[in-house]
């Protein structure tokens, strides 16, 4: 098999394990629900600004994303499925085929929270420039993933797992945090599409690092 | 050895008598005196303190990815006691970088934390060296914390050139450095108002952090071994 074609297969047997058992998509959803009612009590009748909804908005996708991201490989070590895994396939291989898995995962993260957040918070939460949204919770989504699957795999190998992933995630997310939340404010307030390339440029630059130095390094973390 | 030693105590302990005590003056006439500088007055004196900390903690954590790079290589279990004691002064250098800049700040620009760029770098630079410790005190076995604590530092490492220079210059700052920096004057340490006196004892003081962080890693190296070695000795018996 090709590496591509290898790739697509990992990815499309921890598609249909997880819609067996649906344990993410489920926890996630219930997850962003619980985390939105909690902002709504928090804010009462106060009008927040487009700063605050879409620094909320990353705040939610976050603690979300830590809640979920790192099954990818906790689950591989608690079903006892690593070794099979890494005699079956290239650590590239089982790399990208993750980092595939948690981009599509964070990817319908968003959009649940972009569509829970439009339902509630239909006054304020009003993107005036699509493209600037759309182009940030795309290229968040995958900066997020890129991050947090090599931190899950190290996470993976440890003994505190869900407390460490957090912890660990944070500081290598905060500039990604803060670039999105800057973009989607811009998109909040209207401003042209010109006006975020710098935010943009910032993004992509931080996913091929990412992406690259993890892809580099897989090999150390993935073979004991 | 006995050079990094007493060479470090040394111009450490001139550094604090010659930064503390040459008085300032308006118009200074000799190289016993410092000019004043507008706004920060004796408050310029931490420069002698606050930047070769601010500099050994990024050393320690270069050093500390260098040598965790190196383990990745080779797998001697010796890098990793490199590694992780280059990070530990790391960490207690961030803390004293922050301690100090935090009360400059408080008393030039009147909070002691106000999330500037260069804070929320250092800030970062602090969560880095925690996440770190926090990672190798879950692992029990020796190979495999060296070498997920290596890869998680480089990974922290990766992240740095967006935090030191995409950061700082994208948002607005009160630090020297920063983007609506007045006339753009770049750090105090490369402006024009710095004496030729205080530039030299500003990078005597360099020289002599960075001697000083050598002499302790090479003592936390040691420490390391024999600790390694006697817990060793202990399983064995």
């Amino acid at each position: 098999m090709s590496a591509v074609s290898s790739t697509v297969a990992l990815f499309s047997k921890d598609v249909r394990s997880e819609l067996r058992t649906r344990y993410a998509l489920n926890a996630l959803l219930m997850f962003v629900v619980t985390a939105v009612a909690t902002i709504l009590f928090a804010l009462r009748a106060d009008q927040p600004s487009p700063t605050v909804l879409s620094g909320m908005y990353w705040v939610v996708v976050f603690f979300t994303a830590m809640s979920s991201l790192s099954r990818i490989f906790v689950s591989e070590e608690e079903r006892g499925t690593t070794l099979t895994l890494q005699l079956v396939a290239s650590p590239s291989t089982v790399y990208f085929g993750k980092l595939l898995f948690n981009t599509a995962l964070t990817v319908s993260l968003t959009l649940a929270v972009t569509v829970l957040y439009t339902l509630v918070f239909s006054e304020f939460f009003i993107i005036q420039t699509p493209s600037i949204f759309f182009v940030t919770v795309f290229l968040g989504s995958l900066g997020f993933a890129s991050a947090a699957t090599i931190i899950a795999a190290i996470v993976a190998k440890a003994n505190t797992r869900g407390t460490l992933y957090p912890v660990l995630s944070f500081p290598i997310l905060i500039v990604l945090l803060m670039t999105v939340m800057n973009a989607t404010a811009r998109a909040l307030e209207g401003e042209d599409f010109s006006e975020a390339m710098g935010d943009f440029q910032i993004l992509v630059g931080y996913i091929l690092v990412m992406t690259g130095g993890s892809f580099l390094l897989f090999d150390y973390v993935w073979k004991d | 050895m006995r050079f990094v030693k007493y060479g470090s105590l040394g111009i450490i302990s001139f550094i604090v008598i010659a930064g503390l005590g040459i008085p300032l003056s308006p118009s200074p006439q000799s190289w016993l005196e410092f000019p004043v500088i507008p706004g920060l007055e004796d408050k310029a004196r931490n420069l002698f303190f606050h930047v070769p900390m601010a500099w050994t903690s990024v050393l320690g954590f270069l050093v500390s990815t260098y040598f965790g790079f190196r383990y990745l290589r080779t797998k001697e279990i010796d890098y990793d006691f490199k590694s992780v004691s280059a990070a530990g002064l790391g960490l207690l250098f961030c803390i004293l970088a922050t301690v100090t800049g935090a009360l400059w700040a408080r008393f030039n620009w009147g909070s002691f934390w106000s999330w500037d760029p260069r804070q929320t770098s250092i800030f970062i630079l602090l969560l880095i060296y925690g996440a770190y410790f926090a990672l190798r005190s879950a692992i029990e076995s020796d190979e495999k914390r060296a070498s997920l604590s290596a890869v998680y530092s480089i990974i922290g490492g990766l992240t740095a050139p967006f935090f030191i220079f995409v950061m700082p210059r994208m948002m607005s700052g009160l630090h020297p450095g920063a983007k609506e920096d007045a006339g753009g004057k770049g750090p105090l340490f490369e402006s024009k108002m710095l004496a030729p006196n205080m530039r030299v004892l500003f990078y005597l003081s360099l020289i002599g952090f960075t001697l000083l962080f050598v002499w302790m890693l090479q003592m936390r190296i040691r420490t390391a071994r024999l600790e390694y070695e006697s817990s060793r000795e202990l399983s064995e018996r």
